[in-house]
């Protein structure tokens, strides 16, 4: 038990801290602190406590913007789990975004399953995606960090060729709509929440946040994708296969981002958009990841707690808050957490090695 | 055998450059090195003999500035001093030739000789001046190197030289070598020793710190003995007999034994031919070796660390390939075999290094207890964990081997004591029912409870008819429980003999390579 | 081939800052230390060459060098975070320089709103003035190219790739720098302090990658914006990785990378470029990176002690 509350003390210290520094910037510059909290507090709760008013359509935006980031939350802790940073969440994003379109647009199926297909069609792009950075390390060792950025781009520039010359589009911005049949939106959920963009993408993410939980402590697969994150000699040494293990795993955080990247494409949006940046959903998930512990509850809470941050950013704006102070914090969170882990690491390294050379020092 | 004490003669004073007076260091649990007094004459070669664990690389340790001790004094040609890093002990003029090289691969001879203190042209590096001076020291003390070739391109005995000239570039006086033929061939050996007389010749000091015998009597003058972090004895190397070294190297209170029944040897389980494995440095690590464990007996392999036993273990259990040879598991070539194949057939391996290979320690006790099986029924059905069965599994075994842990088979690895992350290695080991054992350095680091309890768990397998194949530094663990003991030295099998029919004084002959025996 | 000449002034305009960033790169990867975080403090130099030079335009006609200098000791200052995370605190080096990435953007866009009302800074007229050389822009064919109306930046570049050179192969500092990188515990067994030598390599990647994105945005827009570095730092680990960690390969490289953005303007001039999308030059800098990952996986030619936590204590 003792274990368990230690394992929150990182991340709550981080996230104090992190707030405390956004409090301390605002402050620096004229503006004030109070403000932020209260928009915040508005963001996700819909109450805005000094006008004493209730608008829900608060709560369906804040909702929206958390399901993107937990999912690619999930990714970036899932690669985590196996040893491996998945920087690459944001590319496999967009490519779950550019199957999830393709599936839009050209497959005609009844609704239910359309959207379904659909799904599947950004799971299978996303891990895809992933896999390609998966098998270049497994292979040759080949770093998948500067690989996975370097695709980020790669997938960018392709999302944008492919909007415009192969999927159509009058613009250069926008795709033409997607049928019906293939959107996660429900006018009787934006109704609920008062005219938000609040869809039935929250249905997958939960299942996803299970899945996520289910595979990696429940499965004997996810049982060795653990022992080689930790212990790789030791894994195998005991024969198990770790090559495979990192291909499937970046497959699987491949999935996990590109489902992601449907969500919004056909939940928070209903066309597919050319993109003159990366939006940042892979690193917002990157945050998620570390604060969340990579653990499926942990994720999960964290996404929620960005996702708030986010839904506050226009509040924020319109209280004369710049809203790149959510940026900040968050980063500064993220920083804290490093650093916390690297004082840990820093102790326990220190204290096992005295250990043992106290041992080899105590050969009799 | 009586020893002579060397120290200064009133006829002839001799000068001590080194005196390290009444040193004590204390681990935690282990005193290293007990009151001990070392004198080096200047201008010698003065060896300091031991076991492992007998205190010496500890001392060296002192002398260089890595470690402060408890109490005692060091004095530097005659004047006190405090050695606090191994900056101060360059500046006194120590230096020391590590068993791991610190050089940069890709940098060339040259620049890993100057790295620090490089002569300078203006704001550059001046080459010329630095490949002369190497050229200079080079010549003066006999140290053939290729100044602009680069590290990783060079030998093994050149890069060893190069080790030698940092020192010799930064003034060095004294050169401490720690046990610096065990990297070497028989060939660099000779030449090593040819070097050190000719740093001696020059006005030089050598500490050498070996286990071996014969490179004492070759080239040293005198020779410290140390047993269990105490002074044994310092003689004069030309006087003393290798025999009368060995015995002060080994010698020991009689230990608790182990009462164990005589062994009923039975069918060859486990048959080695003319093995021949590459060491981490691509020399041969074992050369031609070859043994055979049979059910129902414990063989010992006892040997000084670094002499074939870690290259066999890994040959053995699959963790390193084999040049030549085979290995026989119940009539079964193993070679080529993966580790999972291996230990499917029936092969038993409790790990030298624990933390490493043997236990996740970032798992629970009950998920590491199943680290072999978990894919299998019943600990998984159709892929899917049974974490009941993996807790019953757990508690059985914890109470079966009696493993301490704090909450049962829910305890963090991480969290356990030494002694009990090895009884749950053994526990699992056991629990699987091999047929051949291969168990390297068992009790290293336990307490002697555990030693007790797991040398008990090992006599009862070779009951219960298993081949075990003890690999140990440890001889007083050797002689206790095995019934046949071999030696290993310099990656051959240089005696096998029945356990009650030898002592500790000829094995330690055999294992510093001064005797043979044929089994 | 005119095209190829009108192109070649403006491949050098974008071939500088990846190639200054890059060298930055290359201090803190020698020095042991990873660095991701280039994009980020390009930004932050940006920004602040941004606003210094648009607050003193009307001052003095060296605004814009001014604010060249702003953007170098900014930089300085951001990488000090990664330096103390990566040396002090042993932080791990991507997570870090991810972070100060995140920050970057934050930050730049949050003082923007703050000193110009708006998400980006006051536009400025004129930036950093091109350089003609007397005499030597009168050479036939080389003459213009090089010596006439060049960004000056671009001789910045040149400058330092040599100077890197120099310092890196040449001196004591280098070799010492360099020996932190591959082999930290044999750099401390002779005297050197190695977390000094480290933060020496971030600081220097600080001020060059500071300096790359104050000459990106003096040069190539005429305000900062939240887009104005648009991945040309990771353009510049690329580059980085592509010329093998060395200053003449970075060069090399960088020009490369520098005429593959340029031909994404021009292709639509080029007769058998025209068909190709423009997106296809956009990622083609990214996937010669991927190929060169490939390609020098097996044979490690990084620093072997980059991105290792150091252990003091280890012998």
């Amino acid at each position: 038990m003792a274990k368990k509350g230690s394992a929150l003390v990182i991340p709550l210290v981080s996230i104090t801290l992190g707030f405390a520094l956004g409090a301390v910037v605002l402050l620096a510059t004229g503006r004030n602190p109070a403000a932020m909290f209260l928009a915040l507090f508005q963001g996700f709760s819909g109450v805005n406590v000094s006008a004493g008013s209730f608008n829900p359509r608060y709560i369906g935006e804040f909702i929206i913007q958390s399901m993107p980031i937990i999912l690619t939350g999930l990714s970036v802790g899932f690669a985590f789990r196996v040893g491996l940073f998945n920087i690459g969440a944001e590319g496999q994003f967009l490519a779950g975004s550019m199957g999830a379109i393709a599936a839009a647009l050209w497959v005609k199926a009844p609704p239910g399953i359309h959207v379904v297909l659909v799904l599947l069609a950004a799971m299978a792009a996303g891990g895809l995606w992933g896999a390609i950075p998966g098998y270049l390390k497994a292979r040759f060792n080949v770093h998948e960090v500067v690989m996975t950025i370097m695709m980020n781009y790669v997938a960018l520039n392709l999302n944008n060729l492919l909007i415009v010359d192969v999927f159509g589009s009058a613009d250069r911005i926008k795709t033409a709509m997607f049928p019906a049949s293939a959107l996660l939106r429900d006018p009787a959920l934006s109704a609920l929440t008062n005219g938000s963009r609040l869809n039935w993408g929250f249905v997958p993410v939960l299942l996803a946040v299970v899945a996520f939980w289910f595979v990696i402590d429940k499965t004997a697969f996810g049982y060795s994708l653990r022992a080689v994150g930790f212990n790789k000699d030791a894994a195998e040494y005991a024969g198990m296969k770790v090559n495979r293990n990192i291909v499937l795993s970046m497959i699987i955080a491949g999935a996990f981002a590109g489902l992601a990247g449907a969500v919004l494409t056909v939940g928070t949006f209903n066309y597919g958009r050319a993109l003159p940046a990366m939006e940042g959903y892979g690193m917002d998930g990157i945050a998620v990841a570390l604060v969340g512990g990579n653990a499926a509850i942990g994720i999960f809470l964290s996404g929620l707690l960005f996702g708030m941050l986010k839904a506050a950013q226009p509040l924020m704006q319109s209280q004369g808050i710049p809203k790149d102070i959510a940026s900040i914090i968050q980063a500064s969170i993220v920083l804290f957490v490093a650093m916390k882990h690297g004082i840990d690491f820093l102790i326990r390294k220190i204290g096992a090695r005295k250990r043992a050379e106290e041992v080899s020092e105590a050969l009799i | 055998m009586p020893s002579r004490q060397v120290g200064p003669c009133y006829n002839n004073p001799v000068p001590y450059i080194i005196e390290m007076l009444d040193i004590v260091k204390n681990f935690p649990g282990v005193r290293a090195n007990d009151n001990i007094t070392l004198r080096v004459e200047q201008g010698s070669i003065h060896a300091l003999l031991g076991e492992n664990g007998a205190g010496k690389s500890t001392l060296m340790s002192i002398l260089f500035g890595l470690y402060q001790p408890e109490s005692g004094s060091i004095r530097v040609r005659g004047r006190e001093v405090k050695i606090t890093d191994p900056n101060a002990a360059n500046a006194l003029g120590i230096g020391m030739v590590h068993q791991h090289f610190k050089l940069v691969h890709n940098f060339t001879v040259t620049e890993n000789i100057i790295l620090g203190l490089e002569p300078r042209s203006g704001l550059a590096i001046d080459r010329k001046k630095a490949a002369a001076r190497v050229r200079e020291l080079s010549e003066l003390y006999g140290l053939n190197v290729d100044s602009e070739a680069k590290i990783e391109d060079i030998s093994v005995g050149m890069q060893q030289r190069v080790e030698i000239l940092k020192m010799l570039y930064r003034d060095a006086e004294i050169l401490i070598f720690d046990e610096p033929t065990a990297v070497l061939t028989p060939q660099e050996i000779h030449e090593l020793m040819q070097i050190m007389r000719r740093l001696v010749g020059e006005g030089k000091t050598v500490l050498l710190i070996t286990h071996k015998l014969k490179e004492i009597k070759e080239v040293a003058r005198t020779c410290t003995i140390l047993r269990r972090g105490r002074l044994v004895a310092t003689v004069s190397v030309e006087s003393a007999s290798e025999e009368s070294m060995a015995e002060m190297m080994v010698g020991r209170e009689v230990d608790f034994h182990v009462d164990k029944a005589p062994a009923m040897p039975g069918d060859v389980a486990l048959s080695i031919r003319h093995l021949n494995v590459r060491n981490a440095k691509g020399l041969l690590g074992v050369k031609d070796l070859s043994l055979e464990l049979r059910a129902g007996e414990i063989l010992g392999l006892c040997g000084i660390d670094g002499n074939g036993q870690t290259e066999l273990v890994r040959a053995i259990t699959g963790l390193a390939e084999i040049e030549s040879g085979s290995i026989l598991l119940k009539g079964r070539e193993l070679a080529g075999m993966s580790v999972k194949g291996r230990l499917d057939l029936g092969l038993g391996h409790i790990p030298e290094d624990r933390h490493k290979h043997g236990l996740v320690l970032d798992f629970r006790l009950d998920e590491n207890l199943v680290v072999h099986s978990y894919g299998r029924r019943p600990f998984s059905r159709r892929g899917v964990l049974d974490s009941g069965a993996v807790r019953a599994n757990a508690e059985r075994l914890i109470a079966e081997f009696d493993v301490r842990c704090g909450e049962g088979g829910a305890t963090p690895t991480r969290a356990m004591s030494g002694g009990n992350q090895q009884k749950a290695i053994v526990a699992r080991e056991i629990d699987r029912s091999p047929e051949a054992f291969v168990i390297a350095q068992p009790t290293r680091g336990l307490d002697v409870g555990a030693i007790e309890y797991i040398h008990k768990r090992i006599i009862g397998e070779r009951d219960k008819g298993k081949a075990i194949l003890l690999v140990s530094l440890e001889l007083d663990e050797i002689l206790d429980i095995s019934d046949r003991i071999a030696v290993i030295y310099n990656g051959e099998i240089v005696g096998a003999v029945q356990a009650s029919e030898t002592n500790e004084y000829e094995l330690g002959l055999m294992m510093s390579g001064s005797k043979r025996q044929a089994a | 081939m005119s095209i190829l000449l009108t192109m070649i002034p403006i491949a050098f305009v974008y071939a500088s800052p990846i190639i200054i960033a890059a060298l930055g790169g290359l201090f803190s990867e020698r020095s042991g230390i990873v660095n991701i975080a280039l994009e980020g403090i390009m930004m932050v130099g940006g920004f602040a060459a941004a606003a210094v030079t648009v607050v003193l335009e009307p001052l003095t006609p060296a605004a814009g060098y001014i604010g060249i200098l702003a953007g170098v000791a900014a930089g300085m200052v951001f990488s000090l975070i990664h330096a103390f995370a990566s040396v002090n605190l042993k932080a791990d080096q991507v997570i870090s320089g991810t972070a100060l990435n995140i920050l970057a953007g934050g930050l730049t866009v949050y003082l923007c709103q703050v000193f110009f009302n708006q998400q980006r800074t006051k536009a400025f007229r004129v930036g950093l003035v091109k350089l003609s050389v007397p005499g030597l822009s009168d050479i036939p064919v080389i003459g213009p190219l090089f010596f006439k109306d060049v960004s000056p930046p671009f001789y910045a570049a040149i400058l330092l790739v040599v100077l890197a050179w120099f310092v890196v192969y040449k001196t004591p500092f280098g070799l010492r720098l360099r020996a932190c990188g591959e082999h930290p515990q044999a750099a401390a067994s002779m005297g050197i302090k190695v977390a000094k030598m480290r933060y020496a390599g971030v600081v220097i990647s600080g001020a060059l990658a500071g300096l790359a994105g104050a000459a990106m945005v003096l040069t190539q827009d005429i305000q900062y914006t939240l887009a104005s570095v648009h991945g040309t730092g990771f353009i510049a680990l690329g580059c980085l990785i592509f010329g093998k960690w060395n200053p003449f390969g970075v060069l090399g490289a960088g020009l490369f990378f520098g005429f593959a953005q340029a031909s994404s303007i021009y292709a639509k001039d080029i007769p058998f470029l025209q068909a190709v999308p423009l997106e296809v030059f956009y990622m083609l800098p990214y996937v010669l990176t991927a190929i060169a990952l490939v390609v020098f996986s097996g044979k490690s030619v990084g620093p072997k002690a980059a991105g290792e936590i150091y252990d003091t204590g280890k012998r």
